[in-house]
């Protein structure tokens, strides 16, 4: 059953699953998942665009559509919230559904064209990862594993950034390049996801992982490699079912799979639900004997 | 030498003045407190100092050299509060970080910072928490924490944002006798400081600053009555009797 071709997506997906895992934990610690989450949304008009002005739909066109709109809607927003009194979330919804409302109007034209039809670009709203080619997965391999050696090369300075950017500036570090590059990262971790996974969850795949790992952990290299294993867990496991029953898209069941481990994790890890419960029993017994 | 020289330092935040041409010197070797009211411009100061604000005019000049972060001689223990203690990380990590400026960029840290980072720990009486997590430490030994990191990076001249602030009494005696310790080997310390009771006995400078700087000397020339009722106004009732 296992064609030789799943066999190349599944080992994808993982691969795009574990590069999402590392860069989500870092933007879930520096807080900005939202951010992602809008950026994601916002690689829609970049590529509807791409494939207007190209007339292909070659994924790299695609994928350098994708993120220079993904990359614009994060400047956007730091743009609004550093020159007028919005705050983050609003300035976050904003440009959220102003850039996704625009890649939706795109995409009516791109399929209202007679190349249209046949793009498929509208896998790219809830993923497909079965519609992947050997070249597409090709583009996935090499980007989630540029990403994945930047972050390791990075993790000491990202860590310290993230957590007392003063003192980072204090010592020299270049933080304004460190914070770009963080960026960069995850809204390439987002164009290489979009196809498997869709413009709309792929935000997904970067908060569930970390906030899942974040529960089980209380250091930041646990952190990593456990976000990392939920992520490519998830990306495994929700291709295979999307894969076995064919029709169901990629994106909706690697979030669902992600969000069943967030679910155990949040009962029965050390900072979940049933260990609180424990201790708050055991706390009240030894009130008795006392 | 001089081991701080400011010139005409000023910082508008949105244009509200924070700070107005202020002008100080502090010879080398001091223990120097930097008191003030609420909203006086004390940890702006500081960070001004220490070149974290793009918006000042102004001199600045430590150790007679204009400050370049990448000379690790200024360490700096800001407010507590300015991190997240949720972070996922433990004692040890964060006073290793006092280490980074030394190890260089991209190059994980090597055995002798780690040993340098435990000795520092053990300066603050805090060896026992190395493996600890951070938001499992008590405000007090956060603080600890914040210094030992301060130390490990070896500087010649330190800056602590209300160091004392939240802190338990033992805490506030072993910071105490570490800057003091500094001090003794010949390096200045500036402490913002707000509790007006402690300043005589912890303190051998002062200096007074409200928007700009008032005062500024020896503490038994500068904590004078008149200086602080010059600084603080009307809202100085209970230090009569200093």
């Amino acid at each position: 059953m296992l064609s030789g071709n799943l066999l190349w997506v599944l080992s994808g997906t993982m691969l795009l699953g574990i590069a999402a895992g590392i860069t989500g934990t870092f933007s879930f610690l520096q807080k900005q998942s939202l951010v992602g989450d809008a950026a994601a949304h916002a690689a829609l008009p970049g590529i509807a665009l791409a494939f207007l002005i190209t007339g292909q739909k070659e994924l790299p066109f695609l994928m350098l559509g994708a993120g220079i709109t993904s990359a614009l809607s994060v400047y956007c927003i730091q743009w609004i919230v550093s020159f007028s009194k919005m705050k983050a979330d609003a300035a976050i919804g904003l440009v959220l559904t102003v850039f996704f409302g625009v890649g939706v109007v795109f995409l009516t034209v791109v399929n209202r064209s007679p190349l249209g039809n046949q793009s498929g670009l509208n896998n790219f709203i809830f993923g497909k990862a079965a519609t992947m080619t050997k070249a597409d997965l090709m583009w996935l391999f090499i980007s989630a594993t540029i990403i994945i050696l930047v972050s390791l090369f990075l993790y000491k300075e990202w860590k310290l950034l993230i957590f007392d950017p003063v003192y980072a500036k204090g010592i020299g570090l270049p933080i304004e390049a460190l914070k770009a590059t963080l960026t960069i990262l995850i809204v390439m971790t987002i164009v290489t996801g979009i196809q498997a996974v869709g413009v709309i969850l792929m935000s997904a795949l970067l908060i569930i992982p970390a906030a899942s790992a974040k529960l089980w952990t209380k250091k930041l290299s646990t952190m990593l490699i456990l976000s990392a294993a939920i992520g490519g867990i998830a990306g495994i496991t929700g291709t295979f079912i999307s894969a076995i029953r064919t029709g169901l898209s990629t994106g909706p069941i690697i979030v669902l799979v992600a969000a069943a481990i967030f679910f155990i994790s949040y009962f029965i890890s050390p900072a979940g639900q049933i260990s609180k419960y424990r201790r708050k029993i055991q706390f009240r017994k030894q009130g008795d004997v006392g | 030498m001089y081991a701080l020289t400011v010139e005409n330092l000023s910082v508008a935040y949105d244009k509200k003045t924070v700070l107005e041409n202020a002008c100080l010197t502090v010879p080398q070797g001091h223990l120097a407190a930097i008191i003030g009211p609420n909203g006086a411009g004390k940890s702006t100061f500081l960070k001004a100092i220490l070149n974290q604000l793009p918006n000042k005019v102004g001199k600045v000049e430590i150790l007679g050299k204009v400050f370049e972060p990448k000379s690790l001689v200024v360490g700096y223990v800001p407010q507590r509060n300015a991190v997240d203690w949720d972070f996922p990380t433990n004692a040890l990590d964060v006073v290793l970080m006092g280490r980074y400026g030394h190890t260089g960029l991209f190059k994980r840290p090597s055995k002798q910072d780690k040993i340098v980072a435990r000795q520092a720990l053990a300066s603050v009486g805090m060896q026992d928490f190395a493996e600890r997590s951070i938001g499992q430490l008590s405000g007090g030994q956060q603080q600890r924490v914040f210094l030992a990191r301060a130390l490990a990076q070896n500087a010649d001249i330190y800056f602590l944002d209300e160091p004392f602030a939240g802190v338990d009494a033992a805490t506030e005696k072993t910071i105490i006798d570490i800057l003091k310790d500094l001090k003794a080997q010949g390096k200045s310390i500036f402490v913002v400081h707000h509790d007006l009771q402690t300043v005589k006995e912890y303190f051998d400078y002062t200096i007074l600053l409200n928007k700009t700087i008032l005062a500024s000397g020896a503490t038994e020339d500068v904590f004078t009555p008149e200086q602080l009722q010059k600084t603080y106004g009307g809202k100085l009732f209970m230090m009569q009797h200093v």
